[in-house]
């Protein structure tokens, strides 16, 4: 066999193949051929989570970290580094503190603090490659179960692992098996819910575009635990290239007997088949994503009955979200006294975040429980974009709440997270600055979240569509003082009344925004101001005539011929036809126009 | 291609091994013997490939874990091909003249037992870190 100097390992998460990585992998295999080198593998894994500077390469052994890579740059990699041994500085990452180049990834801050458990395969196997999750123990875990544990033997390590549900409620995953085991039926199921739907987020995407096999093995070890033999997986159609490599996984995994009947010959039958969504969030929340797999409509029904008594089908039916899955194996193999150790007193383990909103590294990272926001934020996430202030950052998408400067040495873990009126929620986080209006953020939510309301229960269906209504006629500057008491008051009734998760959780963003930012709030409603600068209707942009020029430069860039005014005479803005789209501010060399 | 017991499984994963242990050997290159051979014009005009092979291959059967990689011209044109070993702890030394015969000596004494062979070039100079 050959004996590869180089692997070459291309990004192939949605990310940068948005970015044309695909492109970049074709042409290495071009100029390698077209210059007779064989003994160099390229190879196309999942996300490294640096998403940022994608399209990223990296070469190993030496862990050359190159970022925003272009086709044209390949020859170049391939005639310097490869053939010469000489790093490409220029595509080296670029540290923002000290300016010089990082020519390995052990040294970029973004993964210094980070621990890789769920993520442990993405960014380094070929996901559509099941020798290459064999070679790093793969379903060695599920043989381990098979043939050493029972199944009730297999459950108490669960439970002992302290692994809790990564899908945000953070319920123990030992328990929850426990509960489908003790359920008697003919047939059971396993249910991967890959619903990922909070805006901003994409750890379940990654984690099946990157190491889809991890989650297929997980999903085995459940149905061995609880006494099921299918497995299904409700993943959304928005998210094709998942779908594409798990379905690739899911045959490989056939072919190699790993699925299927007599599962490494010790009588245990498992097989797994999609499902697919249309994208509706709602359908994230259990019962609902049930229903929807049975054909039905994708609305939340009461619980109990819980999906482990009766889900679907009808049949006793375990749950679980795709990070959950992923950490299964690893703590088999390394042993719930291994995993029970990292994390806080309460939450084991890591928890998979995806970075998003005006921070520098927005990106996939992997974090013990316990790390803090601010070192998720300053740290990995090299702070706020633009060397602005940070303003809040919202945890659990529209779910969940925003955390502001005072809570930025909160341990990241279920509890801590609680007690400062948020919640852990799936792993998104998006980071605010000093720009954002959080009257805004809030009606950003709940326009979602009212978009996304099946309408079966009023509260939900009315109440958020109301509560909407106010936050527009805030933002708008005719709110009233009595419209923010009534905005409360609307919130804790939904809170206290919605049918499911969705609604109930739906006012959060408005509650949590009203706690931390009422000042935001009461600017808008007396001052009819907008103290960020983002609500249009609160906002004027005005010519300081002292300053003025006459350059004409603004009055020429104007969309809408608002700017009036002779050469070298100071500019007028018309209110009435100015459409506060910002191009004069931008444009005037000296800073003669402000908003006000 | 059917895994019919966690055997099978295990032998499997020991065939694939080599598949990603380059990638894994260079996600902790601190703790394992790193070998760099000079490729440079001069180095490869001079047979430094065919000792890289050599070093790729022989590791490879001898099961040692090792990290071998091609580094640019060290500057020691006239002792062309040269290689840098650093075994883990050490501080790296410098061979000169090294063909497959004299690679395979330092594989044997140096790499394995930790004695030194002739070659030997000494470092004169400090790195700017």
């Amino acid at each position: 066999m050959t004996h590869y100097r180089f692997h070459i390992l291309c990004c192939g998460g949605t990310g940068c193949k948005a970015s044309n990585s695909a492109g970049i992998v074709r042409k290495f295999e071009a100029v390698l051929k077209e210059k007779n080198i064989n003994d160099v593998q390229v190879i196309t894994t999942g996300c490294f989570g640096f998403c940022e500077k994608g399209p990223i390469v990296k070469i190993l052994p030496d862990n050359t970290f190159y970022v925003q890579v272009k086709e044209d740059d390949v020859e170049n990699i391939v005639n310097e580094h490869i053939i010469k041994g000489r790093k490409v500085e220029r595509l080296l990452y670029t540290d923002p503190k000290s300016e010089g180049h990082v020519s390995d990834s052990k040294h970029m801050g973004f993964y210094k603090k980070q621990m890789r458990i769920a993520l442990r395969n993405c960014g380094f196997i070929n996901p559509e490659d099941i020798r290459e999750y064999i070679a790093r123990e793969g379903y060695a875990a599920l043989g381990k179960v098979l043939t050493e544990m029972t199944p009730e033997a297999a459950i108490d390590e669960m439970t002992k692992s302290g692994l809790r549900g990564r899908g945000g409620a953070g319920f123990p995953t030992g328990l929850k098996w426990g509960f489908a085991r003790k359920s008697v039926a003919d047939q059971k199921y396993v249910v991967c819910n890959a619903d990922e739907g909070d805006p901003g987020a994409f750890m379940d995407r990654s984690i099946l575009e990157g190491d889809p096999h991890s989650v297929i093995e997980a999903m085995a070890i459940c149905g061995y635990c609880i006494g099921a033999t299918k497995g299904l997986v409700y993943i959304r159609a928005e998210y094709p290239l998942a779908i594409k490599r798990l379905q690739i996984a899911i045959d490989q995994a056939r072919e190699y007997g790993l699925l299927g009947k007599d599962i490494l010959g010790t009588g245990f039958e498992f097989d797994i088949e999609l499902r697919y969504g249309a994208g509706a969030f709602v359908c994230g929340e259990e019962t609902a994503l049930i229903h929807s797999m049975e054909g039905q409509r994708g609305e939340p029904t009461v619980k109990p009955p819980f999906p482990a008594v009766k889900g679907y089908m009808g049949k006793p039916t375990n749950v679980n979200n795709v990070e959950t899955f992923a950490n299964v194996p690893v703590i088999y193999l390394k042993g719930a006294d291994w995993f029970n150790k990292i994390g806080t007193e309460k939450s084991k383990g890591t928890k998979v975040f995806a970075l998003a909103g005006k921070i520098n590294n927005v990106g996939l990272i992997e974090v013990p429980m316990g790390t803090t926001l601010r070192e998720i934020i300053y740290e990995i996430g090299g702070g706020i974009k633009g060397g602005k202030k940070f303003k809040a950052v919202q945890t659990g998408g529209p779910s969940g709440g925003c955390l502001t400067e005072k809570d930025l040495d909160t341990p990241v873990d279920y509890e801590s997270l609680a007690a400062a009126k948020s919640i852990m929620g799936s792993g998104g986080m998006i980071v605010m600055d000093e720009d954002n209006c959080m009257v805004a953020i809030a009606k950003f939510y709940l326009d979602f979240t009212v978009d996304e309301s099946c309408g079966k229960c009023t509260p939900c269906r009315v109440g958020n569509k109301r509560m909407n209504e106010i936050l527009d006629k805030i933002i708008k500057g005719n709110g009233t003082m009595e419209d923010i008491e009534l905005l409360k008051n609307l919130a804790t009734v939904i809170q206290d009344t919605a049918l499911c998760g969705l609604g109930q959780t739906a006012p959060n963003p408005v509650l949590s925004t009203l706690n931390n930012f009422y000042d935001e709030y009461v600017a808008h409603v007396k001052d009819k101001k907008c103290p960020a600068g983002q609500c249009k209707d609160l906002l004027s942009y005005v010519i300081n005539p002292d300053k003025c020029m006459g350059c004409t430069a603004c009055a020429r860039k104007c969309p809408v011929a608002a700017i009036t005014g002779t050469v070298k005479q100071p500019h007028k803005i018309d209110q009435a036809k100015c459409i506060k789209c910002g191009t004069c501010l931008d444009t005037c060399k000296f800073g003669a126009i402000s908003k006000q | 291609m059917a895994v019919k017991s966690l055997a099978d499984l295990k032998k499997m994963s020991s065939e694939f091994k080599n598949t990603v242990s380059l990638r894994e050997n260079g996600d902790n290159v601190d703790s394992l013997i790193q070998i760099k051979v000079a490729m440079a014009t001069c180095g490869i005009a001079s047979g430094a490939k065919e000792v890289m092979d050599f070093y790729l291959e022989e590791l490879d059967k001898q099961g040692i874990k090792a990290v071998v990689t091609q580094t640019g011209c060290m500057g020691y044109c006239y002792a062309e091909p040269t290689i840098e070993v650093k075994l883990p702890g050490k501080d790296p030394i410098v061979f000169g003249h090294v063909n497959v015969e004299k690679a395979s000596e330092i594989l044997e004494k140096y790499i394995k037992n930790g004695e030194l062979v002739e070659g030997i070039i000494p470092v004169n100079y400090e790195t700017v870190k």
